[in-house]
């Protein structure tokens, strides 16, 4: 199915007009905590196969907005309308986070969340194997199935971890890669899903610049060899302006702008939330936690 | 949750305590050699005068006054001094050792990692040492083999896979004994209520799995989205229901009388045999029942649900985020865990013939707890051995202890213990590796931190 968004529906009066084929869509997602509103009617609306950027000062509710997508949090107004490829329409709003999963919408952590005391191999057949039927007691009694589904796991792990450049370290233990490498190892667990979108919670944080442009390289190769639309949360404009389609910025909760790198960049709004630092220049401290 | 620290890469324990500034007063070798100080005392005392009733201090004048502590102590002082001081010279040669052409210890290591045939040919002789080795005993060991260390394995290797694997603490696991133990006086007509029809105890046992399962599953259900410690306490909970239930519903349990006449194991298929009272025979049965659920449990280990629950374990958060269905393998574990319970419970009905509520008190589920730390959480062998050397080591004391005095140096064991070794005897890798991170500091723990406001799910 199209859907249609022209310019006057879009907030923020985007000069271009967003047209095709949305694969996430919300509406109105308001999120409180307590007396925080972290999240105040954000209408996202994302394009199959873009790098769409969310970007905004510390604190301004993207992590909030990616829980909030993938069930961590349940926003207490609003709409979260995921399209799947495959046909149908679910409504991510208040999902179990296994579902929103199992539906084709992975994520990674800002504050990186692996298995620490499992192998990079393990971390990512974890991911995989929850695409696969075997049950304990099929497992246990070694039924062919069981074996077929180990087999599968581990085929879909190697492939997984030498897309990311991790083969050499798949036996190394998730808490002991250095840091590139652990965000590498998310994006592999996240992929071995087979997901439709991904979502990245600062990737390049803490990552150097040799790092910073494999990443940069690998979010463009998921995007354009896998077809997976990329939600990316990112401090370093740099990576954003140069991997982005398009751009939405929040601050304090509220979507501020929304477009073209280019001309998020030039938006006044953006410039103020930034603390008028000039938006040519280095817009945002980076990877500033 | 969203608080931004993130991990560091860890760069093993010297190099974080240096960074960390520790003293070197707060090395663990310090409290390692207070640990081993303490184990000379509590030798001293078990190797030496007994106490009296009359004279409250009469054991420790009379063990502390002559030379014994001092053995002991020089003893544990060597162990100390070798193993602190000396570990690395000797790792060295070892070392160095292994390095040169095809060394029997790593001529060992390989076949065992190379050969599955090997593996499975050392298991199997194993199993036949521990088979036949309990023959040249006396009748008293045999029966303690049977009525308590095969009994006690099986529980604890059932509540490896909920504590262990899945990381749930529950102190209700001989809740789910009492329920097998039951069951087999049920259907084997031993109750004051009546069966349907009877049953040979060998078809109650998937017939208290059962039980035991949809119990589990009752239980589990709507409290297995709690964490940690309220599911301890729930599952405490539980364990006094069944046993209050036990107690009081005297027409159906027979109540604090308890229940006799359980029936014997028996197998009438063309031919006949009958277990009696002959605990031998019993031993190997059990023996049989371990095997099989060791080499069950070991598939599960290494397998999608063994790492689920890992992961799990872990980080809840991440997990499921990845598309684990918590819940789900949760109520597994706890499913898996209370089915093997059952048939200990059977089997221990079936072998005593006489049972009463008093023979699952709250206290079994601790100790079986005990025995699963002890031994390595998470860790088939260590388990098996954990269980079996803790119920051995009060009966052996009997011999030089004053009887009611044994348990307390069991305790003086555990703490000493977790002091020295919290990972256990023989900890399973995953497990270890955790522990060791955890105390470095490179895992967050706030998987099991519920988030500072709002609604999670
Ligand atoms: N679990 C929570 N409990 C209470 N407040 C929260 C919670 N999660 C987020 N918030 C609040 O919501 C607001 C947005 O936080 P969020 O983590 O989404 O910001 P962010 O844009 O990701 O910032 P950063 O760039 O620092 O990662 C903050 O004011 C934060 O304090
Ligand atoms: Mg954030």
């Amino acid at each position: 199915m199209t859907v249609k968004v022209t310019k006057d529906e879009t907030p923020g009066g985007k000069p271009e007009s967003v047209t095709g084929d949305l694969v996430l869509e919300t509406k109105g997602v308001t999120l409180r905590f307590g007396g925080v509103t972290s999240l105040d009617s954000v209408e996202l609306r994302m394009l199959r196969g873009e790098i769409l950027a969310v970007i905004g000062p510390n604190g301004a509710g993207k992590t909030s907005l990616f829980n909030s997508l993938t069930g961590a949090y349940v926003p207490q107004e609003g709409k979260i309308t995921f399209r799947s490829g495959k046909g149908g329409e679910h409504s991510l709003l208040g999902c179990k986070p296994h579902v929103v999963s199992l539906l084709g919408v992975a994520r990674t952590f800002q504050n990186i969340r692996l298995f620490g005391a499992l192998t990079a191999l393990e971390n990512v057949k974890i991911a995989a194997e929850t695409r696969l039927k075997a049950g304990p007691v099929s497992i246990m009694l070694g039924l062919p199935r069981a074996r077929k589904a180990e087999r599968e796991s581990d085929l879909k792990a190697h492939e997984m971890l030498s897309y990311v450049g991790l083969d050499s370290k798949m036996n190394e233990l998730g808490g002991s890669l250095s840091y590139g490498d652990q965000r590498r190892l998310e994006i592999a667990r996240a992929l071995a899903t087979d997901p439709e979108v991904l979502l990245l919670d600062e990737p390049a944080a803490g990552t150097n610049p040799t790092e910073k442009r494999e990443l940069e390289e690998l979010i463009r190769r998921i995007n354009t060899e896998r077809g997976v639309s990329v939600l990316l949360i990112e401090h370093d404009m740099r990576l954003v302006m140069s991997v982005a389609d398009r751009v939405m910025v929040l601050n304090f909760g509220r979507k501020i702008a929304e477009g073209a790198p280019e001309q998020v960049q030039r938006d006044p709004a953006v410039v103020e939330a930034y603390l008028g630092v000039a938006p040519q220049e280095e817009p945002a401290a980076e990877g500033q936690e | 949750m969203s608080s931004g620290i993130t991990k560091t890469a860890s760069g093993g324990p010297a190099s974080t305590a240096r960074l960390r500034g520790v003293a070197w007063y707060q090395h663990p070798r310090w409290s390692r050699l207070t640990a081993m100080v303490a184990i000379a005392v509590v030798l001293t005392m078990v190797t030496g005068e007994q106490g009296t009733d009359r004279d409250i201090f009469f054991a420790l004048r009379e063990d502390f006054t002559g030379p014994l502590p001092w053995i002991w102590l020089g003893l544990c002082l060597l162990v100390w001094t070798v193993r602190e001081f000396w570990s690395e010279p000797i790792r060295k040669v070892r070392r160095a050792s292994v390095a040169k052409s095809d060394p029997p210890v790593a001529w060992v290591r390989g076949q065992w990692r190379g050969d599955r045939r090997i593996r499975q040919l050392v298991l199997a002789a194993l199993v036949a040492v521990a088979a036949f080795a309990p023959m040249g005993l006396e009748r008293y060991w045999h029966q303690v083999l049977v009525d308590q260390i095969a009994i006690y394995v099986l529980l604890a290797i059932g509540l490896n896979v909920v504590i262990g694997w899945a990381g749930m603490l529950d102190l209700g696991f001989v809740a789910f004994f009492a329920i097998g133990a039951y069951s087999a006086a049920f259907w084997t007509g031993a109750l004051p209520v009546d069966p349907p029809f009877e049953l040979n105890n060998f078809l109650v046992i998937p017939v208290a799995v059962l039980t035991c399962l949809i119990a589990g599953l009752i239980l589990g259900a709507p409290t297995l989205r709690l964490r940690g410690d309220y599911l301890a306490i729930v599952t405490l909970g539980f364990h006094e229901i069944v046993y209050i239930t036990a107690k009081n519903v005297e027409d159906f349990t027979g109540g604090a009388r308890g229940v006799s006449g359980v029936e014997h194991f028996s197998i009438d298929m063309g031919f006949s045999y009958e277990w009696k009272l002959d605990p031998l025979p019993y031993y190997w049965l059990l023996l049989g029942f371990i095997v099989l659920l060791v080499f069950l449990f070991m598939r599960l280990e290494h397998s999608r649900v063994g790492r689920a629950w890992t992961a799990i374990r872990e980080d809840q958060v991440a997990a499921a985020a990845t598309g684990v269905n918590t819940v789900r393998f949760k109520l597994m574990a706890f499913a898996i865990g209370a089915s093997t319970s059952g048939i200990a419970g059977v089997a221990y009905a079936s072998k005593v013939g006489y049972f009463n509520p008093e023979n699952f008190p709250l206290l079994a589920s601790v100790l079986v707890l005990a025995y699963v730390i002890f031994g390595g959480m998470g860790s088939i062998p260590g388990v098996l051995f954990g269980a079996a050397f803790l119920v051995w080591l009060p009966e052996v004391l009997r011999d030089y202890v004053d009887p009611r005095d044994r348990y307390m140096y069991l305790g003086a064991l555990l703490v000493i213990m977790m002091i020295y070794r919290p990972q256990g005897v023989w900890p399973s890798k995953r497990r270890q590796r955790e522990l060791k991170m955890a105390t470095e500091g490179t895992v967050d723990g706030d998987a099991t931190a519920a988030p500072a406001g709002g609604k999670v799910s």
